[in-house]
C-alpha cells in the first residue's frame, strides 16, 4: 500500500524552465571547462565551499575546482566506494571524511573523475571552517605539490555570544579577514601575472547579491503549502549550481529562471509531490549516495522536505538577508561579509537549535529529520541537544538517522526504512492528514515579496 | 467467532499471534528463522493457528511486523514493530509511557504518550552490542542454552567487566576471561551488565517515565530484568506475552481495520 503518488520527475511544464535539466547542463558545462584547463595554460584553484573567497579567484578568471562537489558527486554517480577503497588500500583509515578519501582515491587514479579528467590545482584555498580543510590541504601538498592559502576566519569566542552585523567585534574581524584578502591578492598576483581588477571584483559581487536577491525567494517560496520543491533533492541542484557558479552571469540566470518558475508552479498550486501530507524540515548534510532512495521512503508516505539548514551550511552563508556586498567598497564589504557568514558557520552547532525553532515556524513543518554522517561527527554533534529543545519546546516530532555523505557502506536501507516509516505511523497518530488528502490546498505561509 | 492475526518477523526468530474480537490471544507460536522468511511466516501463523484450534477462514485480517514485514504475503497490512510493540506494550500495561524492547538486533527504547501513541524511539544503529545478539555471543562461547545464561549469572558474586562494545569481539573476550580461570557466571553478570549500560543509555535518549514496560525475547532472562531495574530504579512490567509483544500489536491493529474501530491506516 502506498499513501501518495512520487512525483519522481517533478517535470516542468511545457515549454517551463527545467531547473534539473539546465542544472545537469551547467555541471556538464563546468567540469568541461576544468578538462584541460592546465593544458591549455589556465590557472586552477581548489575552494572549498564555505570562506573561499571566489570572487576574488574569479576576479582573476582562476578555474574553481570544489573538491567537495566533486567528491559528492562520486555519490550520486554511484562510484564513490571505489574512490573511497583506493585510499584505504593506500591506508586511510575507515574513520576519515569520506570527501577526503574520495579525493585521495580520484588523485591516486591521475585525477580522473567519472565526469572528467580533473585539473591539477596552482593554488588552494583552505581555511579554519572545518578542521578538515587544512589537513585536506596538507594532503595537496604532500601529493601534488599544491600551495595552499589559508584562511583565518574568526568564529565563537565565548559561551552564548555572536557576532551582530556592523558591531566593534565585526568591523575588527572584518579587518583581520581583509588583511588576509590584500595577501591573496598578492599571491594571485603573482601566479597568474595579472593586475588585481578592483571593478572586475564590484561586478562578479553584483552577480552574488543578484543570486542571493533570487535565492532567498527560492527559499522563501518553499513556505507555500504544497511545497513547490523538496529541499533536500532539487535543492541540492540548486546550492550546486549557486556554488560552482557564483558571482556568474549564468549563476544569476540560473537563480532568476528557477524563482521564475517556482513563482509559476506555486500559482498553479502544484507541489513537488501530488499529495502533500506533511511538511518537514531536513537537518544535516545529506546522504549523496542514496538520497534519491531516501526521499522515496518519505515522498511514499506524501512527506516533502520543506525546508532544509544544509541549503543555509552548504551554500557559502548566501542566503541570509543580511548579507549583501556594498559594491562600491568592494574588498571591505567582501571581508564584511565573509567575516559574518564564517562566525554564523563556525558557531552553528551552538545557535542552531534557535534558528530551526524558527525555521520550524516559517515553514510550517509537522517533523524534522536529523541526519548524522559517520565520516563527520563534527557536523553531527549537538544533533541530540537540538533535537531535544525541539521537541520540549515545540513538542515536535523528530527522527534520527545515520548514515554518510558518500560512503555506502553506511548505508543500512532496511534498518532506515524501518526508522521512517515508524515516524510516519506516529505523526499519522498524531492526527495527520489521511490518505487521499493534502494537508491543505495551496496556501502561503508568511510572507515573500 | 471472528479473528485477527499479527506476524512478527524478527531478525532471530518469527512470533504470530491469534487474537479474537476482543482481543484476548487464543493462540501463539514461536519459530527461529529459516533461510526464508516467507516460508518461516507462513509456517509460524499456521503454527498459531494449530495452537489456537481454529481454521485460517476464520481469520479475517492479518498484520505483519518486524524487518521481515514485507515478507508476511498473506498479510493484509504492515506497520513497524516500533509502532506495534508501544500498541501490545500498552494492552499489557495500560499505564506504559516507556517500553524497552531488545530483540535478537535491535534494542529499541520508546517513548510512549498517555493515550498509547508512540511519542519518541530510539534504536541501536549499526551495531548489535547491547542487543540479544550479545547473549547469542556468550551463550556460543559458553556452549551454554539461552534460556540458561540469565539465571546463572544471577550467581556471580564478582562480575567482571566487559569493555568491548563490539558484539564480535565479545565473544574473544568472553573466551579470554574464561582461560584466565574466571568464572563463567562473573563473565555472564559482564555481559549481562554490558547490555544493561547500552540499552538503559537508549532509553536515557528518550526519556525514562514510568511505568516502564519489558518487551521482546530478552525479557524472559530474569538477570536482564533484574539489573535494568537497578539501573533505571523503577519496576519493569513483564508478562509471559512479552516476547510476543510485536505480534500482538500487529494483531490489535489488524482487529482495530477488520472491526471498523479506526480508520484504515495507511501504511508504505
Amino acid at each position: 500500500m502506498t499513501t501518495a503518488t512520487v512525483d519522481k520527475t517533478a517535470a516542468a511544464a511545457p515549454g517551463e524552465f527545467n531547473a534539473h535539466q539546465e542544472g545537469q547542463r551547467l555541471f556538464k558545462q563546468w567540469y568541461s571547462g576544468l578538462e584541460g584547463a592546465n593544458q591549455r595554460g589556465e590557472h586552477v584553484a581548489n575552494v572549498f565551499v564555505m570562506g573561499n573567497a571566489v570572487e576574488i579567484l574569479r576576479a582573476f578568471d582562476f578555474r574553481l575546482v570544489f573538491p567537495e562537489i566533486t567528491s559528492l558527486q562520486m555519490g550520486v554517480r554511484k562510484v564513490s566506494e571505489d574512490y573511497l577503497r583506493e585510499s584505504e588500500d593506500y591506508g586511510y583509515s575507515p574513520d576519515v571524511c569520506s570527501y577526503v578519501k574520495a579525493d585521495v582515491g580520484l588523485i591516486l587514479r591521475q585525477h580522473k573523475h567519472p565526469a572528467a579528467v580533473l585539473p591539477k590545482a596552482d593554488i588552494a584555498i583552505t581555511s579554519n571552517m572545518c578542521s578538515t580543510f587544512i589537513k585536506w590541504g596538507e594532503i595537496w601538498e604532500h601529493m601534488l605539490n599544491t600551495p595552499t592559502f589559508t584562511l583565518d576566519l574568526p568564529g565563537q569566542r565565548s559561551a552564548n555570544w555572536q557576532v551582530r552585523p556592523g558591531d566593534a567585534q565585526h568591523m575588527a574581524d572584518a579587518q583581520w579577514v581583509e588583511a588576509q584578502f590584500r595577501d591573496l591578492i598578492a599571491r594571485c598576483e603573482k601566479i597568474t601575472g595579472r593586475k588585481f581588477d578592483m571593478d572586475r571584483l564590484a561586478e562578479i559581487e553584483d552577480n552574488v547579491n543578484k543570486t542571493v536577491e533570487h535565492w532567498n525567494n527560492v527559499m522563501a517560496l518553499n513556505r507555500t503549502c504544497p511545497a513547490p520543491y523538496n529541499a533536500m533533492l532539487d535543492g541540492l541542484t540548486y546550492i550546486g549550481i549557486m556554488n560552482i557558479y557564483r558571482g556568474t552571469p549564468e549563476g544569476t540566470e540560473f537563480m532568476r529562471r528557477l524563482e521564475e518558475s517556482l513563482r509559476a508552479k506555486v500559482a498553479r498550486g502544484e507541489g513537488r509531490v501530488a499529495e502533500e501530507r506533511f511538511r518537514l524540515l531536513f537537518s544535516g548534510t545529506p546522504c549523496y549516495v542514496s538520497m534519491r532512495r531516501l526521499i522515496e521512503l518519505f515522498e511514499t508516505w506524501g512527506g516533502v522536505f520543506a525546508y532544509s539548514d544544509y541549503l543555509t551550511f552548504a551554500a557559502g552563508g548566501m542566503d541570509a538577508a543580511e548579507i549583501r556586498y556594498d559594491t562600491s567598497r568592494p574588498l571591505e564589504s567582501l571581508a564584511e561579509v565573509t567575516a559574518l557568514a564564517a562566525q554564523r558557520g563556525l558557531s552553528n552547532q551552538f545557535f542552531s537549535h534557535e534558528r530551526l525553532a524558527q525555521q520550524v515556524k516559517d515553514y510550517d513543518v509537522d517533523g524534522i529529520v536529523f541526519h548524522g554522517i559517520k565520516s563527520c561527527r563534527f557536523v553531527s554533534s549537538g544533533m541530540a541537544d537540538t533535537r531535544n529543545y525541539l521537541n520540549e519546546r515545540l513538542r515536535l516530532p523528530s527522527l534520527y538517522i545515520e548514515s554518510d555523505l558518500i560512503d555506502p557502506r553506511y548505508w543500512s536501507d532496511a534498518q532506515i526504512k524501518n526508522r521512517v516509516d515508524a515516524f510516519f505511523e506516529s505523526l499519522q497518530s498524531r492526527g495527520g492528514t489521511a490518505p487521499g488528502a493534502s494537508k491543505s490546498s495551496a496556501h502561503t505561509i508568511g510572507s515573500h515579496a | 467467532m471472528k479473528y485477527v492475526g499479527g506476524v512478527d518477523v524478527g531478525s532471530t526468530q518469527t512470533k504470530a499471534v491469534i487474537i479474537d474480537e476482543t482481543g484476548k490471544v487464543v493462540g501463539r507460536a514461536l519459530l527461529d528463522m529459516e533461510t526464508s522468511m516467507v516460508t518461516v511466516a507462513e509456517d509460524a501463523f499456521k503454527a498459531a493457528l494449530e495452537n489456537a484450534g481454529i481454521e485460517q477462514s476464520k481469520v479475517v485480517r492479518i498484520a505483519g511486523t518486524g524487518y521481515g514485514r514485507y515478507n508476511v504475503k498473506f498479510g493484509h497490512e504492515q506497520v513497524t514493530e516500533i509502532t506495534c510493540h508501544a500498541r501490545g506494550a500498552v494492552s499489557l500495561f495500560p499505564n506504559t509511557r516507556t517500553v524497552i524492547d531488545i530483540g535478537g538486533q535491535d534494542t529499541k527504547a520508546i517513548a510512549v504518550k498517555p493515550d498509547g501513541q508512540v511519542d519518541d524511539f530510539t534504536m541501536n544503529d549499526k551495531c548489535a552490542a547491547g542487543t540479544g545478539r550479545f547473549l547469542g555471543a556468550a551463550s556460543y562461547a559458553l556452549e551454554l542454552p539461552l534460556s540458561e545464561l540469565g539465571t546463572l549469572a544471577l550467581r556471580s558474586q564478582n562480575p567482571v567487566r566487559i569493555t568491548t562494545t563490539c558484539t564480535v569481539f565479545a565473544e574473544s573476550e568472553i573466551i579470554s576471561h574464561l582461560a584466565k580461570g574466571i568464572l563463567p557466571e562473573d563473565v555472564l553478570m559482564g555481559v549481562h551488565q554490558a547490555i544493561t549500560a547500552r540499552c538503559v543509555s537508549l532509553a536515557r535518549r528518550v526519556g525514562i517515565n514510568p511505568e516502564v514496560t519489558f518487551t521482546g525475547g530478552v525479557s524472559r532472562n530474569q538477570a536482564m530484568v533484574k539489573l535494568i531495574e537497578e539501573a533505571i530504579g523503577t519496576k519493569l512490567n513483564v508478562s509471559p506475552e512479552a516476547h510476543f509483544c510485536g505480534a500482538l500489536g500487529a494483531a490489535l491493529f489488524a482487529r482495530d481495520h477488520a472491526f471498523g474501530l479506526t480508520a484504515e491506516p495507511a501504511l508504505a
